[in-house]
């Protein structure tokens, strides 16, 4: 039998931008209306924007100077003057090369990771020993470096640090307590389910809120525990268990055959979990853990209610003096763009990460 | 491989834990020990306790601690920070977590009770005020009747101020708002005619906010106390004794004319008083368990409490505060030591 002839398709339509915003944009009168008086707002806005953020900005000099711009342009020479005090809050002002070397570390080993043949065991060993070098590097104490108590901790490198060691820590949290929860056996299912239940009924700011003010006073008198460390510990336990319900999502999708297909290869449960559900589980799962995540990121903003100065912190004390009250707005865009920056790397490199994870998946 | 990531992390929370030996009743011993006083003091408060751009903390609260460790341990330096929010800063006191209490707390009676503290004589003289516009040409309190006042909702300020509209018999009509900020704003833009909140708290928005901060006026009048004073624990009567006394020495030595400058100077004056302030007459800083230059010392790091006003809310900071209750006795103040001998 011989192939007939497919049918002609309709003749192809004019391509190029012209002819694109001819056929979405103009194609009716009352479009074309619609698309210039939408062109002419945003032409406003742009203008109104560009001369505030740019042209009429006042970058450096004293406050003075802002006032004197009387509104008219941005203020950056807000971020000139406490651009220190934002990215590293109290931290000695001789001493924020530290800080700063720790933040350009841990950005340098985010970029290695990213690549995909460096993925080993080694890697997991090394960020184990990263973390461990830079909290010795803000601490201090050894090799000639001047001791700096945690409670001086700020800013940028405070945010990277509870955001990260919260998502690092809370993970394998999470998938114990996902495992926990679709235990058969009855008090560990018990324990898992009421953890996550209590830890998800309350507000982030609750749980710290009892980490800094109520846990104190239950301790024997005279021994206190630093704040740092309790507001670390809230972040990952409250983390956790929102996390565990992404996993158990996960657990959830996979097939009851793969379950059985493990125990027909005589696998122990935890070989089990380990080399055939949880990788599954895990990669179904990357969108929701990677919103936890981020979320997660932004929710350390709430150690200010403890007394801690993370980014967003640092910038609400760094506009409370007098002389720059009047300039708020700029630094809450500068942190704004810090945390837009953390946040779409993450976002984007997830995607990234399905997409490739979708490729390697076994037909 | 496993037990060594473990031993990594616990190595991790090790570093960034510590434990405390502050023990109530040996609060004295505690910091001696430590060489480093504690305060609590606020996250965040113009004039009283800030960290400037390079992170280092200044204020009229920041100076009384920096003046206590320089008596108690021989140097201003010798201080640690801890930055506190109004739920927070009595807990921390309470579980030893800060030795005093720096942080622009009004002294009430359950706190100076039941809440177990010890307050040190008052800093700072605080009280809900009122501001206008020059142009309004009101200048005092009870020319209010009628005008529209902007005010925060649901604080104590709210209350104080039907109290004392209430007390007077005047007409009043607050514009009441969620956040202060938003309070302020509407002041600006001609929304009402007075604002109000704590008087330090006016001349810090005046300063900040106004476009020509000498358009407005606050008006004399003080409808609410608010003393403001440092706080120890029950319990170690020593140290609460080396904290009241400090603060009494700075209020002393602005009385006699003992400044951060001439201080050294003085040490050969021949006045009794600044004999016994300064240690050249010993017996002084024994009685408090010190050595007898514990007062110079404390001066010498801040200055007189004339100099520390000045320089954190007085007329050369950029919040303009008037001495008014916080001047000395002798100049219709309220503030007032009683005599070091």
């Amino acid at each position: 039998m011989t192939r007939g002839h497919a049918p002609n398709g309709p003749p192809p339509l004019p391509r190029g931008p012209i002819a694109w915003a001819r056929r979405h944009l103009f194609n009716t009168w009352y479009n074309a209306i619609l698309t210039l008086g939408a062109l002419y707002l945003i032409a406003l806005g742009l203008k109104a924007a560009i001369g505030w953020i740019i042209v009429d900005a006042v970058w450096l000099g004293g406050s003075e100077a802002c006032h004197a711009a009387k509104g008219e342009g941005a203020c950056w020479a807000l971020i000139a003057e406490k651009h220190r005090f934002i990215l590293f809050g109290t931290y000695p002002y001789e001493e924020q090369w530290r800080p700063a070397l720790a933040v350009a570390l841990f950005v340098a080993a985010v970029g290695l990771s990213t690549w995909r043949r460096l993925w080993s065991r080694a890697l997991v060993v090394g960020w184990f020993v990263l973390f461990a070098a830079l909290a010795l590097l803000l601490h201090g104490g050894v090799f000639g470096l001047t001791p700096v108590s945690t409670e001086l901790w700020g800013g940028l490198p405070l945010t990277i640090l509870l955001s990260v060691i919260g998502i690092g820590l809370s993970l394998p949290l999470a998938v114990l307590l996902a495992l926990g929860r679709r235990s058969s056996m009855p008090l560990i299912r018990a324990i898992s389910v009421g953890y996550i239940e209590l830890v998800r009924g309350v507000p982030l700011i609750s749980i710290l809120f009892m980490a800094s003010v109520m846990f104190p006073l239950f301790l024997p008198e005279g021994v206190t525990i630093n704040k740092l460390l309790r507001a670390q510990v809230g972040i990952i336990l409250f983390s956790a268990a929102y996390l565990a319900e992404v996993v158990r999502g996960g657990l959830q999708a996979i097939p009851s055959g793969q379950y059985e297909a493990a125990d027909a290869l005589g696998l122990g449960y935890w070989r089990k979990m380990r080399l055939v559900i949880l990788p599954q589980a895990l990669r179904l799962v990357i969108p929701p853990m990677v919103n936890s995540f981020i979320a997660t990121f932004k929710d350390t903003s709430l150690v200010i209610i403890i007394g801690l100065y993370d980014l967003l912190g640092a910038v609400r004390t760094a506009t409370n003096d007098p002389l720059w009250r009047a300039f708020t707005t700029e630094g809450y865009i500068f942190v704004a763009a810090i945390f837009f920056v953390f946040c779409s790397f993450m976002s984007r490199y997830s995607r990234r990460l399905e997409q490739g994870a979708g490729e390697r998946r076994p037909q | 491989m496993h037990k060594f990531a473990i031993a990594i992390v616990v190595g991790l929370f090790a570093s960034i834990m510590t434990i405390g030996t502050a023990n109530a009743g040996e609060t004295l011993d505690a910091i001696k020990a430590r060489g480093v006083l504690t305060c609590g003091v606020n996250t965040g408060l113009a004039g009283f306790a800030q960290p400037d751009s390079q992170g280092v903390w200044t204020g009229l609260d920041v100076d009384t601690c920096k003046a206590v460790a320089a008596a108690l341990l021989g140097g201003a330096d010798k201080t640690k920070f801890v930055p506190l929010n109004a739920q927070q800063r009595f807990p921390a006191l309470q579980s030893g977590e800060i030795d005093v209490l720096t942080r622009n707390t009004t002294v009430t009676l359950t706190r100076d009770s039941s809440a177990g503290f010890n307050f040190a004589p008052v800093t700072y003289y605080d009280g809900q005020g009122f501001m206008v516009k020059k142009s309004l040409g009101v200048n005092r309190a009870e020319e209010l009747a009628g005008a529209t006042i902007c005010v925060q909702q649901g604080t104590t300020t709210e209350l104080n101020l039907a109290d004392y509209f209430r007390a007077n018999e005047i007409e009043l009509k607050p514009l009441v708002f969620v956040e202060l900020a938003e309070a302020e704003q509407a002041f600006f833009a001609d929304r009402c005619d007075a604002y109000t909140t704590d008087a330090s708290g006016l001349a810090s928005t005046r300063a900040a906010k106004a476009g020509n901060p000498d358009d407005y006026a606050i008006l004399p009048e003080i409808i609410s106390k608010e003393p403001l004073a440092p706080a120890v624990r029950h319990g170690d009567d020593a140290f609460y004794d080396i904290v009241k006394w400090t603060i009494y020495a700075l209020i002393e030595a602005e009385e006699r004319g003992v400044t951060q400058a001439n201080v050294l100077d003085l040490k050969a004056s021949q006045d009794p008083n600044i004999m016994r302030l300064l240690g050249t007459t010993p017996g002084m800083g024994e009685a408090l368990g010190l050595d007898p230059e514990w007062a110079l010392r404390a001066i010498k790091a801040v200055g007189n409490y004339g100099e520390i006003f000045e320089r954190n809310v007085g007329t050369g900071s950029p919040l303009k505060l008037e001495r008014g209750l916080n001047a000395l006795w002798t100049d219709g103040g309220l503030i007032y030591a009683p005599p070091i001998r």
